[in-house]
């Protein structure tokens, strides 16, 4: 828990994106979560990553469901609306409102027990849909606010600091994410920002329903030996995938790369992300190798991280419902009203059967 | 047996036709209701139909009314039964003096028919099995012959019915020649082997006017068009289904981009009536649009997110075609039992406005409404519409719009606003109406920025545990409320021919049958003032109806007195004022039943006007 509100002057020379934010223009209000919480290394990221990527706030909108993971929005993007809605439905409201506007960046953000548990049906159906989102989970296998219980997230076997067994499988969002058609999957760990912010940043540049899972250990309630979502099981057991980079079209490519290690694939905006190899045979194009590499590792013990599968060519709900350019929202009664005349013309042809 | 007399009525006579679902009766029956209106005489056709696709029994109930009664009134004169499951219902169902129509192919033994009837038998596949060989053709055409053989026998204007079947299938010259085939050789069978024509006639009359013939859920999906939806998220329920189909095509039709196809409005099927909801939600919050429409078991799935955008007071509109509940009940009957759980729909204090339709063009009105209404009160607003109205085709006054109208988004800062430098509070009571002012995502770079929640929070959108800051919050709330009562439709009200002590109120769709009772009551001597509620938070001039009368008759259809329930809640009504007259068999109440009901118990109050006893 952050207890002092940070000084409102700034230092002359801090720094500044092409909008001339600083990073202090990204934050929202001071947290309420436990001191240590993983859940505010993410909002930190997020506010990295909206930094380096010079989205002006207010062209985001944040929403969540509830729960620890779901007032994170409150705590980054104090210029973003945000909409903290009911737990487990996010993705719906998210959906409508992405549906209004297609010109927002819609930034959804849960945790496993909103997603996985009471919010399954609702994240399944808009990774169905390709809701043009970037849609975080925080996962840490627990319910925090209600004190420790296991959510769908936990693995089998591990236990809670009262020493319960978990004897239901895990839902592996990821799996499903990829199962349901997501354009962009990634799984991060809180612990990482160096992994974790070009993975938001090539999310928030992406066309299409982008997951990123994120570990992200609850230091009060699923912190101790015997949980498999502590900070040390998670440093122990990943198994990253590559590293990547986000080049925008704007950016010099200044980093330089062994022959082979470099995969480059450019986005539907021109952005570019550059991924280093941190396995010689993992391709992320290729959705169904993606998913056997994850059960292969599950089955060892390990947790897969980094970009596990992009679809660059991507497309999204409003380019398969055909939607005007226009934002919905932005038309007014002369483009959408049909009037008298066409009402007359109906009204004849109702007389007439 | 010599003492039957058959029945002679001319444009005033029920017809019923038995079915059976999925044999294509329903097209030729809605043809025959044209017909009729054709000549000028209003109908008001009934489809009680099954929940299944094919196979189970259906009927389409027609009620010829010369007079312009549009209510249902019970009891058959002329039954068509085309249905053998249902044979002796059927029969059964007959006024003594009836007519039976049925298809004479198979003989019956004598047994199977009534002494008091007029029985017609005409070999309907017999001539079919003759003239046609395809087996869809000689099912299909089937339904076309009996309605040349109903033209002979009731003394129609077959160019009436000629006239109807070119202009249903205009562009399709090869279908209009083989129904007006089927058409004239059902006629002219008729006439050769029936008594043409019968009791029963239908004569041309100027009853119709410019009215139209619609049903409400076509009027609700059109008037969500109007009334400028952008987005609809939604589940098929039946009865509601076809608001969002009506809404689709007529989308397709009026807000296609002519310069290249895109679509002004986006439709997305659900998963559930959760996320339908959800979506509603979601867009109203982002400034666009938005409705759904369901039935009573989507109203209790919604029950979270009414709860939700009641309290971070988001606009939605909810078209709730209402059915028989609770639970699954009676999914194509009618009823108008979910007034309860809509007006205090979630949990928590919460309370919902209103709006009831009495026919599709009220359907039509309210619905474009509800989104000036949903907007500038920030909160859903529902549209209770229920399946007697909404699939049915019934006859009303034509549909009409005001160009000049602009739609009312409410209270909405703009960027320009917030530049101005005016004092943004996301729930400040700034106007002392309760309404507060609110902004749209994307509004401005770094100001007017808040964050909706369904938890408490203080006039500027902050989280707080205070309790002054839900109190004031409450309040408020309650003060919009206010504001609504003045905002919803007015009530309709219609005096009896003398000054009375007794009252009713009634809504929705029990309008035309209490318009007929009201007409029989006058007949018997017997006076009651009418109004019907169209809106809650009930106007003020509602409460002043149940202050001016001693008893009031609370018509509805259901079974725990819903609205009188509300009336006592948001009045307090002295209960013993207020007397049910309750009708919930699924059925669409009669005038016959609320005539009846009143007459009985203002004669046991056996009265003598309150104000005549103080004059002498």
């Amino acid at each position: 828990m952050t207890y002092l509100a940070k000084p409102k002057l700034l230092r002359p020379d801090t720094p500044k994106n092409a909008l001339g934010y600083t990073k202090r223009d990204y934050e929202g209000a001071i947290s309420t979560l436990c001191a240590g919480c993983g859940h505010d290394s993410i909002s930190a990221s997020i506010v990295q990553a909206c930094f380096d990527l010079d989205i002006e706030p207010h062209r985001v909108a944040k929403l969540s469901g509830i729960g620890c993971s779901s007032k994170t929005p409150d705590y980054f993007l104090g210029n973003s609306h945000g909409f903290n809605t009911t737990h487990g439905r996010m993705p719906s409201v998210l959906t409508g409102a992405a549906l209004a506007n297609r010109d927002l960046l819609y930034l959804g953000v849960s945790g496993d027990g909103d997603s996985a548990s009471i919010g399954i049906g609702q994240f399944a159906h808009a990774m169905r849909r390709g809701v043009n989102m970037v849609y975080i989970v925080e996962n840490n296998g627990v319910y925090g606010l209600t004190k420790g219980q296991f959510s769908a997230t936990a693995d089998k076997g591990s236990k809670s600091k009262r020493g319960v067994v978990n004897n239901d499988s895990p839902i592996d969002l990821v799996t499903l994410a990829l199962q349901l058609g997501a354009t962009y999957v990634a799984r991060s760990f809180s612990g990482d920002k160096e992994q974790l912010i070009p993975l938001i940043k090539g999310a928030m540049r992406h066309r299409g329903s982008a997951l990123i899972d994120v570990i992200s250990p609850c230091v009060t309630f699923n912190n101790h030996a015997g949980s498999t979502r502590s900070y040390d099981y998670v440093r122990e057991h990943n198994e990253a995938v590559n590293r990547l980079d986000v080049i925008l079209p704007r950016d010099k490519i200044t980093a330089t790369y062994a022959p082979g290690e470099l995969r480059r694939i450019v986005q539907h905006d021109g952005s570019i992300l550059h991924l280093r190899k941190l396995h010689e045979e993992y391709d992320p194009s290729d959705r169904v190798g993606a998913m056997n590499y994850l059960q292969e590792r599950a089955a060892l013990g390990e947790i897969v991280t980094g970009l596990i599968y992009v679809d660059s060519s991507a497309e999204e709900l409003h380019r398969y419902l055909n939607t005007v350019e226009t934002p919905l929202n932005q038309l007014g009664v002369a483009e959408l009203c049909p009037g008298s005349e066409a009402l007359e013309a109906l009204n004849e042809s109702l007389r007439r059967g | 047996m010599s003492t039957m007399q058959p029945l002679q009525k001319c444009n005033d006579f029920v017809i019923k036709f038995a079915n059976v679902n999925g044999t294509g009766s329903a097209s030729a029956n809605e043809l025959f209701a044209r017909a009729v209106m054709g000549m000028g005489v209003p109908v008001a056709p009934r489809n009680i139909f099954p929940s299944n696709i094919q196979g189970m029994p259906t009927w389409y109930e027609m009620r010829v009314s010369g007079e312009g009664w549009l209510g249902r009134s019970g009891g058959c004169d002329l039954m068509v039964a085309m249905n053998p499951q249902t044979w002796d219902r059927d029969v059964a169902e007959l006024a003594p003096g009836g007519y039976l129509f049925y298809d004479s192919t198979k003989m019956l033994p004598r047994s199977r028919f009534r002494d008091d009837i007029v029985v017609l038998g005409l070999p309907l596949t017999e001539i079919c099995t003759r003239e046609y060989t395809d087996p869809r053709q000689r099912q299909l055409m089937k339904n076309i012959l009996y309605v040349g053989a109903l033209t002979a026998l009731l003394d129609m204007d077959f160019k009436v019915v000629e006239g109807l079947i070119a202009h249903q299938y205009r562009g399709k010259d090869k279908l209009i020649a083989s129904n007006l085939q089927a058409l004239k050789l059902g006629y002219d069978e008729a006439k050769a082997s029936l008594p043409c024509p019968i009791g029963l006639t239908v004569e041309h009359s100027d009853g119709v006017g410019n009215r139209i013939f619609s049903n409400g859920n076509d009027a609700c999906g059109l008037g969500a068009v109007f009334g400028g939806a952008t987005v609809a998220g939604w589940y098929p329920i039946t009865p509601s289904t076809s608001v969002i189909e009506a809404f689709s095509s007529y989308c397709r039709k009026f807000r296609t981009d002519p310069d290249n196809g895109m679509a002004r409005y986006a439709i997305v099927q659900a998963e559930d009536e959760l996320a339908s909801i959800g979506m509603v939600i979601g867009a109203s919050w982002n400034g666009a649009r938005a409705f759904t429409a369901t039935s009573g078991p989507g109203i209790s799935l919604m029950q979270e997110f009414f709860g939700l955008a009641y309290f971070a007071e988001v606009p939605a509109v909810i078209v709730n075609v209402q059915r028989g509940g609770p639970s699954t009940g009676m999914p194509t009957r009618t009823q108008q039992s979910d007034l309860l759980a809509c007006a205090y729909a979630s949990h928590g204090d919460t309370k919902h406005v209103l709006l009831f339709p009495e026919d599709p063009y009220e359907c039509f009105t309210l619905t474009a409404q509800a989104f000036d209404l949903a907007e500038r009160l920030q909160t859903p607003v529902f549209v209770m519409s229920d399946l007697d109205i909404g699939m049915n085709e019934v006859l009303c006054q034509p549909f009409d719009w005001d160009d000049n109208r602009q739609y009312d988004r409410g209270k909405v800062m703009s960027a320009a606003d917030l530049d101005a430098g005016k004092n943004f509070g996301r729930y400040l009571d700034v106007d002392g109406d309760g309404i507060p002012y609110r902004t749209i995502p994307g509004t401005h770079p770094t100001k007017g920025a808040f964050f909706s929640r369904g938890t408490t929070r203080n006039a500027y959108a902050k989280y707080s545990e205070a309790g002054t800051d839900y109190v004031y919050n409450m309040e408020r709330l309650r003060r919009k409320f206010v504001t609504a009562r003045k905002l919803v439709p007015t009530p309709v009200e219609k005096k009896a021919s003398q000054a009375t002590r007794f009252g009713a109120i009634y809504y929705g769709s029990t309008s035309p049958a209490m318009a007929e009772a009201f007409a029989m009551l006058e007949k018997q001597g017997v006076h009651v003032d009418l109004l019907r509620v169209r809106g809650f938070p009930f106007a003020d001039e509602v409460m002043r109806f149940i202050a001016d009368h001693d008893h009031v008759f609370v018509v509805e259809q259901n079974e725990s007195a819903q609205l009188r329930t509300m009336l006592i809640n948001e009045g307090d009504v002295d209960p013993k004022r207020l007397i049910r007259v309750l009708h919930y068999d699924g059925t669409p109440i009669t005038a016959r039943f609320i005539a009846g009901r009143i007459a009985d118990i203002v004669k046991e109050n056996n009265v003598t006007p309150l104000r005549k006893q103080v004059a002498s």
